[in-house]
């Protein structure tokens, strides 16, 4: 066996908490070497790390015998190390041609040479297959997936010793998948290292020669895939089963009256046909990958994006409702804490008074059209109180605050709104213990309270500890509902990661 | 609590008052006329025009919007108001409504193209500006319209408090306009959604209908202004006020609006009226050429954005 193209010895990568240690690992020319892990276990750090745009706490890698420590993406290029991420890199607004040539575009006396460029740009295209896109076209008016091709084709038209792929398949259709794999076997064939991030093991079984698990930002495993089953892959990425037990004193509120009955929600590829109810006291998790339609979901339920089909009927309403807009989901009674609350949950610059009440101002606080601001102050100092907020004052803007205590804040907004149906989505990501403890505690006295209350999460360790059922989500839909007695991590994770459309089925891309 | 709040206020409004006190000392010790009941009275009764429109330009602002149309919907409101007491021979109070009228119609339309149609407000405002320009000329025919002393008595001093009706309905919408901004619903929500406008509406707000009464607030505004307008020069001007929208724009962010909305106080942006005047007419009074009026006006625009800038990124806040 050669030797490695590219080794790691002790690669550690420390935010607050540590999220990656890898003591040492291994990637040899001329082999597909996939990289698999729960959400969060560390393989975007690591291929980050390797792809010069992070730079590791501490550790040090070896390429081609000599010393690797690029400094960012230019100089990993340099070395011969490319990287194509996630999300798209490409400017929308430019050609196709532009895009692939970007940063070494051909020029004659300082302008661009347009023959050059289209002719290098078509070489690319057709190596990839893509003789039907012309060069000129404007990157933004094609598809996702067609973008997600013209970013791998411009990537392999670098000259490249690796090639780290970051989920390239997740926007393509089965067609554009197969000719990725036909391209990277090729690339194999070349002498090309590939480091292959993905969800989907059915690939990983069929294209890749080695494997990795990382679990926890730790290396769990690697061997041939000749070697290893699918099951123990899922065995190796969740850990050993059995180590998360239910919590014995985890009283059930669950009633049976249905708070929220929702009927074939679906919109475009993220939601497909999804049907699930939740009943009041009841405590719902929603499992699944990144990217497996959760907060997607929500969204559609709540009315921030409109949904293709679908009905949402609430407690015992026989009437079908679909909400067009938030302020709709809200007034029957919903709540929503937002995955990202800087985005879309808070006002950081404005005080915690202003953002405890914002959803409340016209039903709790108007008089007239004025603010009644002394109620406004004691029920923000009330829900501060009962919150555990940690701050000065309530006049404090919430900027200042931790992550924690602001959270606190966005869920307190729905709880001085006293919505009845609760959907948290990443409740506690990136929160200190001591506010998750008080975040698990509210969902305890809510389901004691008779609200409805469903949680996504991609901590299955906290689904398991809050929830009475939990369900999961994979590409778009709802393929299992576990009971609080009958579920595993396993069983879960195994769900999680099964694909309910076939590699085969043709995907409309969009 | 009552002592921090008043000091709160100090720090507040101290910056902009330290200004204007300095201003008010300079021209004082280059002029003899400057620091005298007339000239306070002619700077009291020149900017009603401006300290309307400005009060709406903070509002806007604050929503995150911006109104470049206010100096022709000013003009438009003045045309209409000169047009049905010349032409129709209305009495000044009917002809008021009117006025008003014109310029909340203007208004209503920047606001629901901007926020039905999601259309940038520079975007919508800067057609405004034309739209509304033209009508002004169609109205008078592009000719001044002479209205004479039925509509003056809105601009002349009253007898014994010395400033005109024009000036305490500028003052009054000052007021009104913080009240607005502070104490009310439609305030909070307005500096709410210049925030984060996404927050706003995933916290089940209808922004709509609060960020269209905003542009319809500055419409009445300029409405208003317009009354003051021809009744400070007796006559409806087609070309009136061109350019107000920048005086306003620069008096509240002299004042410290922010031009990414959702922070602004009118108060301050008053205080930044009164600056503007008093170096118009200061410089005016010490014999500063035209041009290097404009120079120095620019150059305490600049510095007042610079001296906010350095505030917030030292991280003094006030309020």
């Amino acid at each position: 066996m050669n030797d490695p193209l590219l080794s790691l010895q002790d690669l550690v990568k420390d935010y607050a908490v540590r999220v990656l240690d890898v003591s040492r690992l291994e990637f040899r020319s001329g082999q597909i070497h996939a990289l698999l892990g729960a959400n969060g276990a560390g393989k975007s750090t690591l291929s980050r790390i390797i792809a010069g745009l992070l730079l590791p706490t501490s550790g040090s890698m070896t390429l081609d015998g000599h010393t690797f420590a690029p400094e960012n993406k230019l100089a990993a290029e340099a070395a011969g190390v490319q990287i194509v991420q996630q999300e798209l890199n490409q400017i929308s607004t430019l050609t196709v041609a532009e895009n692939i040539l970007l940063g070494r575009l051909p020029t004659k006396f300082g302008v661009i040479d347009r023959t050059e460029l289209d002719r290098r740009a078509r070489i690319a295209l057709d190596r990839f297959g893509l003789e039907d896109i012309s060069t000129d076209t404007v990157t933004g008016t094609m598809g996702i997936g067609r973008q997600q091709m013209i970013e791998i084709a411009a990537a392999l038209d670098r000259e490249c010793k690796m090639l780290i792929l970051d989920e390239p398949t997740a926007s393509l259709s089965a067609g554009e998948s197969e000719k990725l794999f036909d391209w990277l076997d090729r690339l194999r064939k070349r002498g090309v290292a590939i480091i292959y991030i993905t969800h989907r093991l059915e690939e990983v079984v069929r294209i890749a020669d080695r494997v990795t698990v990382l679990r926890d930002g730790r290396h769990a495993l690697t061997c041939p895939i000749s070697e290893i089953t699918v099951d123990e892959l899922v065995d190796a990425m969740t850990g050993e089963t059995g180590q998360s037990e239910s919590r014995s004193d985890h009283p059930s509120f669950a009633t049976c009256e249905p708070a929220l009955k929702v009927v074939g929600m679906s919109r475009g590829r993220f939601v497909r046909d999804v049907s699930f109810t939740v009943h009041r006291g009841e405590r719902l998790g929603i499992a699944g990958l990144v990217g497996s339609g959760r907060t997607e979901l929500l969204r559609l339920l709540f009315g921030a994006d409109r949904a293709e089909r679908g009905d949402v009927f609430l407690s015992n309403d026989p009437s079908p409702r679909r909400f067009r807009n938030p302020a709709e989901a809200v007034a029957a009674g919903l709540a929503m804490v937002t995955e990202d609350r800087k985005e879309s949950g808070l006002l950081l610059p404005l005080s915690i008074r202003v953002n405890a009440t914002l959803a409340s101002m016209t039903k709790q606080f108007s008089w007239f059209g004025l603010i009644r601001s002394g109620d406004e102050r004691d029920v923000a100092e009330r829900t501060r109180e009962l919150m555990e907020i940690r701050c000065n004052s309530i006049g404090q803007p919430l900027e200042t605050l931790s992550g924690g205590n602001q959270q606190k804040v966005a869920i307190a907004k729905w709880l001085v709104h006293d919505a009845n149906i609760f959907f948290f989505d990443e409740p506690t990501r990136g929160i200190d213990v001591s506010s998750r403890r008080r975040i698990y505690k509210l969902f305890d006295q809510l389901a004691a309270d008779g609200k409805a209350i469903v949680i996504v999460s991609s901590d299955l360790e906290e689904l398991i500890q809050t929830c009475d059922r939990i369900a999961v989500m994979s590409v778009g839909r709802w393929v299992g509902e576990f009971e609080r007695d009958q579920w595993s991590a396993e069983k879960i994770m195994q769900a999680a990661f099964s694909n309910p459309v076939s590699l085969h089925e043709t995907v409309p891309s969009f | 609590m009552k002592n921090s709040s008043a000091y709160k206020l100090a720090i507040e409004y101290a910056g902009l008052i330290g200004v204007l006190a300095v201003l008010v000392g300079i021209f004082s010790t280059q002029s003899q006329n400057f620091f005298q009941i007339g000239t306070l009275i002619s700077i009291a009764n020149q900017i009603p025009d401006l300290t309307l429109v400005a009060v709406g330009m903070t509002l806007v602002l604050v929503v995150g919007g911006i109104d470049l149309s206010v100096g022709s919907i000013l003009a438009f409101s003045s045309a209409v108001l000169g047009s049905l007491m010349v032409d129709w021979q209305l009495p000044l109070w009917a002809a008021i409504p009117f006025c008003i009228s014109a310029g909340a119609a203007c208004g209503l339309f920047n606001g629901c193209v901007t926020v039905l149609a999601k259309i940038p407000s520079f975007i919508v405002t800067l057609g405004m500006l034309e739209i509304a320009r033209g009508a002004t000329k169609l109205v008078t025919h592009s000719q001044t319209k002479y209205i004479g002393s039925a509509v003056e008595v809105i601009g002349e001093p009253i007898a014994g408090i010395m400033v005109s009706p024009a000036f305490l309905i500028a003052i009054s919408a000052v007021i009104a306009g913080q009240f607005l901004l502070t104490r009310t619903v439609l305030g909070r929500y307005c500096t709410a959604i210049g925030t984060n406008h996404e927050a706003v509406r995933m916290s089940g707000v209808r922004t709509a209908p609060y960020a269209i009464s905003v542009f319809v607030i500055s419409g009445v505004l300029c409405g208003l202004a317009g009354l003051t307008h021809a009744s400070r020069l007796s006559t409806a001007d087609p070309n009136a006020a061109i350019g107000i929208e920048l005086s306003a724009i620069a008096a509240c962010v002299i004042g410290g609006t922010s031009l990414m909305g959702g922070r602004g106080n009118v108060i301050n942006s008053f205080l930044g009226v009164l600056i503007i005047a008093v170096l118009q007419t200061g410089l005016a009074q010490i014999g500063v050429s035209d041009p290097m009026k404009q120079i120095v006006t620019g150059s305490v625009i600049v510095v007042a954005v610079l001296l906010d800038a350095m505030r917030s990124r030292w991280g003094i806040t006030s309020a």
